[in-house]
């Protein structure tokens, strides 16, 4: 019933003796999240709320628990060697939730990721994280706004994220798996790559996807969506009002040289069959229209 | 963060890219020492240095026309920066507002045989970076980006290896430089790249790059943008960034860690989130009204940082009601709650105030609000609350 995460996801926390370390890897355990390990180097050989070993090394935590997925809460001036010390690792799926990370550093990790045959999958950074209703959250999202069920919602932004969730929960609509992916130019999964996703679970029924101003990763995902998708979608696009040549909170929302418009977007997603939620208030309201839950 | 073009041409300088000699001055007296540094019957060029393309064709709030000229001597040249120094520049991109115009560039006039353009900038989509070139140089690349694309030249490098000779030469060979000029561009690239990729810049942008009449390669202007997020590892940067540039309410907001951007509407905005910051924009405008600014109080405000974030946004004179909307997740409600009475206990609110409080501990947030006697409506959903600011300040006004 989900995409990336469930209940046999392996989690081991880089960063979990942080203090956002520390509160989310809490939640995350209280929620159900099977956290297995926890790195902080220097701090190899104690415990966590004495249940979760730590390492000071990656692999080292990898080798001893079987972890399969690891979460980042590393500062920002340290978090990309810690996404490449979860690619050497191997790791499944990595979800780095630092915000503030150099762009050069992560055009560097992406390189990495890209074209060294890696297996893994990177989800942010600067993003909330990623959660299967019921059986794992992965990141800083409230818990309990969720409901197990079969929307996909994949977002840049945290809180419309929540925003749209609730809206679900409280029509009585469960979610699949929500990912956000974070608000940094340059991130590690995209909207196509979760409605790939999203398109090839069978638990997955319909799509919510949220959007904002800046690159074209919208676009590119109304483009696939066009000739791919076979399950209702509907999107919200945010930053219409935002003045050209702003960056508007996150590092990748900005309209600049005539690129990156909330027009731009709205006109591609429509284009594509993709029903737009005309107020952040109608996203739930939007799909509903399209889709009928079973 | 975004630099002054003499601020720039320092930089240039220290990576040993050509420009025309150039001198900063701030006041009278240092115009003068700068203006001595050049014959006194050699052409000078005036630039009033503001954070904002399009000087050569905007004008001053007196009424001042251009803010980029050429003065035949050391006279007229004192004339020009006297006119500038002080005044308020008003370009396209300024908004109407204008820029004022604290330091003035006199700088060397060169002989142009021909104009271009170069970039080196990030490339979102294949994350790497992109240097841009082109045959049209002085120009709005963007127009020439639209109206004829085929004349702009893209080398994409990646970040792990860097830029290579070859690229080099073949931004050379398109351009239609031959000879010694290849070389010399050849050069240049590599230098600019150089900085670019040491000083995490985002943008560094020589618009017009010329040829000169005796045949040499000059940067007649520079534009170095720079990655806030890793400013941190580049002291000697962050000195250079101008205050005088930049809205106080932001500065000062940033100073609490909040993301504030002034706009020019009426009403204010509280937020958690940025996505969520500016969907509450954009529904505000939907209902036909206008969103004052952005805010953003990120995902772990305190208490403290919501009575500054309110304290800042009611400072502003044109609001005329404002809306706070907050999905707690990390943050809880009943903490916005606390911040807000505090902020009207230390300010008189006059305005109307619509808030929407949802998520994490609402219950305990709204019983706050409402035992604190504060004059304020309260909403369920964005929608709702956008409404009722929205129908609140047109009644204000009516």
């Amino acid at each position: 019933m989900s995409i990336l995460v469930n209940k046999d996801t392996r989690l081991v926390v880089q960063g979990i003796t942080g203090k956002a370390g520390a509160f989310h890897t809490q939640q995350c355990i209280d929620y159900g999240t099977n956290v297995v390990a926890g790195v902080t180097p220097g701090k190899g050989g104690q415990q966590f709320e004495e249940k979760v070993p730590i390492f000071d090394t990656l692999a080292e935590a990898v080798e001893e628990t079987g972890a399969n997925c690891s979460v980042i809460y590393v500062p920002p001036p340290f978090a990309a060697d810690s996404i490449l010390e979860a690619i050497d690792a191997e790791m499944d799926l990595v979800i780095c939730i630092t915000e503030g990370i150099p762009v050069r550093d992560m055009a560097e990790v992406r390189r990495r990721l890209f074209f060294h045959n890696t297996k893994t999958r990177l989800i942010g950074p600067n993003c909330p994280g990623i959660i299967t209703p019921g059986e794992c959250k992965i990141g800083i999202m409230p818990g309990y706004i969720h409901k197990p069920g079969k929307v996909g919602v994949v977002s840049r932004s945290g809180t419309l994220t929540y925003e749209a969730v609730w809206q679900l929960t409280q029509r009585g609509v469960g979610q699949s798996t929500c990912i956000g992916i974070g608000g940094d130019p340059i991130n590690g999964t995209s909207h196509t790559d979760a409605l790939k996703l999203f398109n090839e679970d069978p638990d997955t029924e319909a799509v919510i996807m949220i959007g904002e101003i800046g690159g074209t990763a919208e676009e590119e995902a109304a483009a696939y969506a066009k000739e791919n998708m076979t399950k209702p979608v509907a999107a919200f696009i945010a930053g219409t009002t935002a003045p050209p040549g702003r960056r508007m909170g996150h590092a990748g929302a900005i309209v600049s040289g005539g690129e990156g418009t909330a027009e731009s977007k709205i006109e591609a997603l429509k284009d594509a069959g993709i029903e737009i939620a005309p107020t952040p208030s109608d996203m739930a309201d939007a799909l509903l229209k399209i889709y009928n839950p079973s | 963060m975004n630099i002054h073009e003499y601020q720039a041409k320092r930089l240039f300088a220290e990576y040993k890219i050509p420009a025309p000699r150039g001198y900063a001055a701030q006041s009278t007296r240092e115009c003068d020492t700068a203006i001595n540094h050049f014959d006194s019957d050699e052409k000078i060029v005036v630039k009033a240095q503001i954070h904002a393309g399009g000087r050569g064709k905007g004008h001053f709030t007196d009424g001042y026309q251009g803010g980029v000229k050429i003065a035949s001597n050391q006279k007229e040249a004192r004339e020009f920066a006297g006119h500038m120094l002080g005044n308020t520049l008003i370009t396209k991109q300024t908004g109407e507002e204008g820029r004022k115009v604290q330091t003035v560039y006199f700088s060397e006039a060169s002989s142009i045989k021909k104009e271009y353009y170069l970039a080196i900038l990030l490339d979102r989509k294949t994350a790497q970076t992109v240097i841009m070139a082109s045959t049209e140089g002085g120009m709005d690349i963007e127009e020439v980006a639209e109206k004829t694309p085929e004349k702009i030249i893209r080398i994409f490098v990646p970040p792990t290896l860097g830029l290579r000779h070859h690229q080099s030469r073949r931004v050379a060979f398109a351009l239609g430089f031959r000879g010694g000029l290849v070389k010399e561009m050849a050069r240049l690239l590599a230098q600019l790249y150089k900085l670019y990729w040491e000083k995490n810049a985002m943008m560094v942008e020589i618009n017009p790059l010329i040829v000169t009449e005796d045949g040499h390669l000059q940067a007649l202007d520079a534009k170095v943008s720079f990655d806030e997020n890793a400013v941190f590892q580049h002291p000697e940067i962050q000195q250079l960034r101008d205050l005088n540039e930049e809205d106080p309410k932001e500065t000062e907001a940033s100073q609490f860690n909040l993301n504030y951007i002034a706009l020019d509407g009426n009403i204010a905005c509280m937020v958690n989130g940025a996505g969520l910051a500016m969907a509450t924009m954009d529904i505000i405008k939907y209902f036909g009204g206008s969103p004052a600014n952005f805010l953003d109080v990120g995902g772990g405000a305190s208490e403290e940082q919501v009575t500054n974030a309110f304290r800042i946004i009611t400072s502003d004179p044109n609001v005329k009601g404002i809306l706070v909307n907050i999905f707690g997740g990390i943050m809880q409600c009943d903490v916005i709650a606390r911040g807000i009475i505090a902020a009207a206990k230390n300010i008189s609110l006059e305005v109307p105030l619509v808030v929407r409080l949802e998520g994490t501990n609402v219950e305990e947030g709204k019983k706050l609000l409402a035992e604190s006697s504060l004059p304020l409506a309260t909403a369920d959903s964005l929608a709702e609350a956008a409404e009722k600011i929205v129908d609140l300040v047109k009644k204000a006004e009516a």
